[in-house]
């Protein structure tokens, strides 16, 4: 399946500028890996070392958070637009 | 932290935007607050400046210490979309320390990307101590300070640019 996935301003240098990257995948971690394959300096702004997504990273599947469906098991199908979105949380003190 | 390196990033907001993040600040302590810098960031310069703020509603329950959202993801996103069809952009975040210095936690490092402007505003005992904004190194060990520029106006700022 292909699927297009729209990089955040900040993230668009390590993708050679680019707003949307397509990916061949099934599942929206399979689309996440196959990001971070083809654009290895995004690997450690949206994969934690243990190779999980980061806990702020948020995907959204054609507008729906992920955390909502199956998460990185979610299927994607031909012509689905993921978008990563981070969020902001407090933790003053840890 | 680097402190000893000469800031190279710097931010710039008019006046009024900085206080209108200290008035956020001040209001929400001892509760932390939080919003969203949209502006224009001048990649070759690495000089950010912010046209305007999206002040968050706190929305973290302080029962729920593993999802402390202050800005849920849908507002950013949402956010996001009115930027680009501004031609600008997310550039950066504000959050408030209250009784904490204006310096990142681990946790802020936990969370954040490089290229963004992370403005840290210190409250103590209700009152604003001081400001710092922030940027993430690429290999995500530390942030390095960046300057703040305030202009006196957004009317001045429209006629320099």
């Amino acid at each position: 399946m292909s699927v297009q996935i729209q990089i955040p301003t900040p993230l668009r240098r390590f993708t050679g500028e680019q707003a949307e990257v397509v990916v061949e995948a099934s599942t929206v971690g399979e689309a996440m890996k196959a990001l971070v394959t083809d654009h290895q300096q995004l690997e450690p702004h949206l994969f934690s070392p243990e190779g999980t997504l980061r806990t702020f990273v948020n995907v959204f599947l054609n507008d729906e958070d992920v955390r909502y469906l199956e998460r990185e098991a979610t299927a994607v199908e031909d012509g689905d637009t993921l978008a990563i979105i981070p969020s902001i949380a407090g933790g003053v003190g840890q | 932290m680097d402190e000893t390196t000469p800031p190279s990033h710097s931010i710039s907001l008019t006046r009024e935007q900085l206080d209108a993040i200290r008035d956020h600040a001040t209001r929400t302590y001892p509760e932390e607050c939080c919003g969203i810098l949209i502006g224009q960031l001048d990649w070759a310069a690495s000089a950010a400046v912010v046209h305007r703020l999206i002040a968050a509603s706190n929305t973290r329950e302080d029962s729920a210490r593993h999802n402390r959202y202050l800005i849920e993801p849908e507002t950013i996103l949402a956010a996001q979309r009115d930027a680009d069809r501004e031609g600008r952009a997310i550039i950066g975040y504000y959050h408030s320390h209250p009784d904490h210095p204006s310096e990142p936690s681990d946790f802020d490092r936990e969370y954040a990307w490089p290229d963004l402007s992370y403005l840290i505003v210190s409250v103590r005992g209700g009152e604003v101590a001081d400001q710092r904004s922030w940027r993430l190194r690429d290999d995500r060990s530390a942030f390095d300070q960046e300057a703040i520029h305030t202009s006196p106006s957004r009317s001045q700022r429209e006629v320099v640019s």
